[in-house]
């Protein structure tokens, strides 16, 4: 019989999934954490850039399915906090962590979205991005987020389809309509590689996370899988991507590509893209806009339970 | 001031049992259950939805399973496959 680190060893080298009340190694723990937490404060920060065009979607059809999407953000952040809950911290903590810039959420989301079709693009590419670094998550060995990550993959398909269906219209549409929708890829292309973190060569974390199988693949791999996956869906798009030494390689089956600046993706983490201040100044106000919401109806429901006691005695 | 924790179940169809999905908090079980509806069934993924305080479920030990759970370990009679069938017997 194994107890304790030993039966938590033993279920992850037997691929088994580690569950919240197991015994588990403190670094396992807090890794979780913040990885959960800071996923989920990307899900929640990342409403804003597409919640910036609802008010603006060119048709009551688009307006519809891009609030459809927003709700779902803001579900697929509810379904991380509540995993991260498991692990013993509380959801308040969490959001106090990000509110105070103590906990990050993804660059990706520190830059403005400036027409409709970049609308299209975060869909296609942001979301595509998000579904293959998510899909080998739903085999994270820790239960919950495993499980949760199963949900959100479901709803992210949805998410993909209508970027790359608002891009398709546009690079139908006029001259004008393609030339916006070529500028979106432009602008997003090399933001959405770096989503992928940074390379093997300088990740931090990836060994421990692998061992732990909390990560199963590297960062360069991923970045390779997306960009295997999406060049061919530009070339349907009639959309350029816009790296010259992007080319197919007939003998390994992969596109070789230029790897984004990296320069770039540390210092938008740090601080200095171009929407973070305004990110993060909307989401505290919107947290301290809703306190009476939260103090009513905490109110409400400290009348009606001593109500119940008042009758019952 | 932390609302409480509670626990979703949620039976996708008609003849099925109710599943764990996830949990969320609320101020009371009317807003867990309208939170629960908006959180977990956003594309008709129930018919039925329960919420439960997590507070208010007693659940077994893990550092105890192996004993908890040992009274069943050496009882496989209790497996049809336990018993030999002689050959040609049918529908048994
Ligand atoms: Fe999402
Ligand atoms: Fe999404």
């Amino acid at each position: 019989m194994l107890a304790g680190m030993d039966s938590f060893q033993a279920t992850i080298d037997a691929d088994g999934r580690i569950e919240p009340r197991d015994a588990m190694p403190e670094g396992y723990r807090k890794t979780l954490i913040r990885q959960i937490a800071q996923h989920a404060h990307s899900e929640i920060i990342g409403m804003q850039p597409e919640g910036n065009w609802i008010s603006r979607a060119p048709s009551l059809r688009r307006k519809a399915i891009l609030m459809a999407k927003v709700q779902d953000e803001a579900g697929h952040g509810l379904y991380l906090y509540a995993a991260a809950e498991t692990l013993g911290v509380d959801r308040a903590d969490l959001l106090d962590l990000l509110h105070s810039g103590r906990q990050k959420y993804s660059s990706i989301f520190n830059y403005p979205t400036l027409t409709w079709a970049d609308i299209g693009a975060i869909g296609w590419l942001v979301d595509g991005a998000a579904i293959v670094n998510q899909v080998p998550l739903c085999r994270c060995s820790y239960g919950p987020y495993a499980r949760a990550m199963v949900r959100v993959c479901k709803e992210e398909s949805f998410h993909q389809r209508q970027g790359f269906e608002i891009l398709h219209t546009l690079c139908n549409g006029t001259p004008a309509q393609k030339a916006m929708a070529q500028d979106a890829l432009d602008r997003w292309w090399w933001p959405s590689l770096m989503m992928f973190g940074p390379p093997d060569s300088a990740s931090t974390h990836s060994e421990q996370s692998m061992a732990w199988g909390i990560k199963r693949h590297s960062n360069d791999e991923l970045r390779q899988r997306f960009v295997d996956m999406t060049v061919p869906q530009a070339d349907v798009l009639g959309l350029k991507v816009p790296d010259e030494g992007l080319s197919y390689d007939e003998e390994t089956g992969h596109y070789r590509f230029t790897e984004p600046d990296y320069t770039e993706l540390y210092d938008v983490v740090k601080g200095n893209g171009p929407c973070n201040q305004q990110r993060l100044a909307h989401r505290v106000k919107a947290h301290e806009d809703g306190a009476w919401v939260r103090e009513a109806a905490a109110a409400y429901a400290g009348k009606q339970a001593s109500r119940r006691e008042g009758s019952a005695a | 001031m932390i609302e409480p924790l509670w626990e979703v179940f949620v039976r996708s169809r008609r003849g099925l049992s109710h599943t764990h999905v996830g949990s969320l908090h609320a101020p009371d079980a009317t807003m867990a259950l309208r939170n629960a509806r908006d959180v977990y069934t956003r594309r008709q993924e129930g018919v039925s939805i329960w919420v439960v305080r997590a507070a208010d479920i007693t659940a077994s030990s893990p550092d105890e399973k192996d004993e908890f759970f040992d009274p069943a370990g050496d009882k496989v009679y209790r497996h049809p496959t336990f018993y030999q069938v002689p050959e040609g017997v049918e529908h048994l």
